[in-house]
């Protein structure tokens, strides 16, 4: 009995800091009662179900099949189908990510807004789309040169830091008004399913190649995928 | 009762349409490149189908819970007539009225992150990999305190109106910096660990707040001012997450130490 409460108890104990910081400034700070508090009780129960779900289905269906794959991979030796896959995962994953899709739609009203497109819809809907395209290519490229440091073993840092010398000099050309936009494209792009899946693909294939720490070769892959955007965003901004 | 079963199907529906280009590309590759079935393929449909639904539960009780109630808090927090308190409406504001915007800021930063259930997943991998030197635990919580200072000090940004670059280039100098005194098997989680933090539970919450200040803080732009808060809160963690790594290094050193003598 206890090994099936015990998951509830736990995602109910990952909420519970959110409880406490809404209840704290509601009741104390803003000094209002919690309005709806049957809705927000059956919304809170959504959650730790919710929660508890998607942990054992990781365990279940993402980590196994991400490591799965990086195994057959590394087998079967063709650096060349791995890269494409790489690409095929990051770009497919991100194209249709609905934080992207917002961001987007975003970027075009500011675009508009600033004049550097025409303020009808047909400009600014291929505008958004324009941008979508550009970020889901950074974040595929973005995966197939994580890989690449995996299987080469390339110290992280010395990748990063160029990517943010990257950053920096485009900050210093891009459009004002784009580089908020690009900053946080960054951070919209891993979304909670395609992170389990990358993270699990990234240690498996550095468990499964002779001479890599799963440790510090297998992590790193996200690392790329939320620098890459800010380049290819600005960019973007420049050139449209 | 009906219509949040209602919204439930149509946010269900939603993530398996995201899913899709995933399952798309997996299906294809193994069976065109690596032409192996996936082993305990039962398992990891059922898996597979616990994370749709998980998510779909999840995002529903968000939406009907906690998303209105923090949007509002947003809103209410950073309206003129609760800073300025009882006092005159005429007087000018200064940075310092805001103390209520950056705590409230750090604190719903940090509880929304404990919550993040990427962060989740990448935390418990760290732990197997790492052999249990990183907890589960320990990553989330340095993490939190990250996204929770970067999110506090980002509406201070808006509510100051300096630009977003220059706290941007110096938090990467800083990253750089602290590389170089980081265990160097710490340095890719962290780095991860800046990416992983802004998903599902983070961003609306924190693009209401950030859009919400913008709007009220004078002479702030909602466009050009508001965006900002995910780069913040995507730097800090990578700086929290190594000083973590230095922490256990030193603490596991100082009782080495002890034990020698």
């Amino acid at each position: 009995m206890l090994h099936i409460i015990r998951p509830f108890i736990d995602s109910f104990r990952d909420l519970l800091p959110i409880i406490l910081v809404i209840s704290f400034f509601q009741l104390f700070v803003l000094q209002q009662p919690i309005p709806h508090l049957e809705k927000i009780l059956t919304g809170v129960l959504m959650v730790v179900i919710g929660l508890t779900l998607f942990i054992r289905g990781l365990e279940m269906g993402l980590f196994p099949l991400g490591e799965s794959m990086a195994y057959a991979f590394a087998r079967k030796g063709s650096v060349l189908w791995l890269l494409l896959f790489a690409f095929a995962l990051g770009f497919g994953t991100t194209i249709a990510e609905p934080a992207l899709i917002a961001v987007s739609a975003k970027a075009a009203e500011i675009a508009a807004e600033a004049g550097v497109i025409g303020k009808t819809r047909a400009a600014m809907e291929s505008y958004a789309f324009g941008l979508r395209l550009t970020v889901a290519l950074s974040v595929g490229l973005a995966i197939v040169i994580g890989v690449m440091r995996i299987i080469r073993g390339w110290p992280i840092q010395n990748l990063i830091i160029v990517g943010y010398l990257g950053v920096v000099v485009m900050t210093m050309f891009a459009p004002p008004e784009i580089i908020g936009i690009a900053y946080d494209s960054g951070g919209v792009t891993t979304s909670t399913i395609t992170v389990p899946l990358v993270t699990a693909l990234g240690v498996g294939l550095a468990s499964s190649i002779r001479g890599r720490n799963p440790m510090t070769d297998g992590f790193g892959l996200i690392a790329f995928a939320s620098l890459t955007p800010m380049i290819f965003v600005m960019a973007y901004g420049m050139v449209v | 009762m009906s219509g949040l079963l209602l919204h439930l199907w149509h946010v269900t529906l939603g993530t398996i349409l995201d899913v899709l280009p995933i399952v798309i590309i997996i299906f294809s590759f193994q069976s065109l490149v690596i032409r192996q079935p996936i082993p305990h393929m039962k398992r990891v449909v059922t898996g597979f189908i616990y994370v749709l639904l998980g998510l779909a539960f999840f995002l529903v009780g968000l939406e009907e819970a906690l998303f209105p109630l923090g949007d509002l808090m947003a809103k209410q927090l950073t309206d003129p007539a609760f800073i300025h308190g009882t006092g005159n409406l005429s007087d000018t504001l200064h940075w310092q009225d805001y103390k209520w915007v950056y705590l409230f800021a750090a604190s719903i930063g940090f509880a929304t992150t404990v919550a993040e259930p990427a962060l989740i997943a990448v935390a418990i991998k760290a732990q197997d990999v790492s052999g249990g030197t990183i907890s589960v635990w320990g990553l989330r919580i340095a993490v939190a305190i990250g996204v929770g200072l970067g999110i506090s000090l980002g509406t201070f940004r808006i509510v100051t109106g300096t630009p977003l670059h220059y706290y941007i280039i110096a938090g990467y100098v800083l990253v750089i910096i602290q590389t170089g005194y980081a265990p160097r098997s710490i340095i890719a989680l962290a780095y991860d660990s800046g990416g992983v933090t802004t998903s599902t539970v983070t961003v609306p919450l924190v693009t209401a707040l950030g859009l919400g200040l913008a709007s009220t803080v004078p002479g702030r732009s909602v466009l050009i001012d508001g965006f900002g808060l995910i780069a913040f809160a995507s730097l800090f963690p990578m700086l929290t997450v190594m000083g973590y790594a230095q922490l256990s290094r030193w603490r596991a050193s100082r009782n080495n130490v002890r034990v020698d003598e």
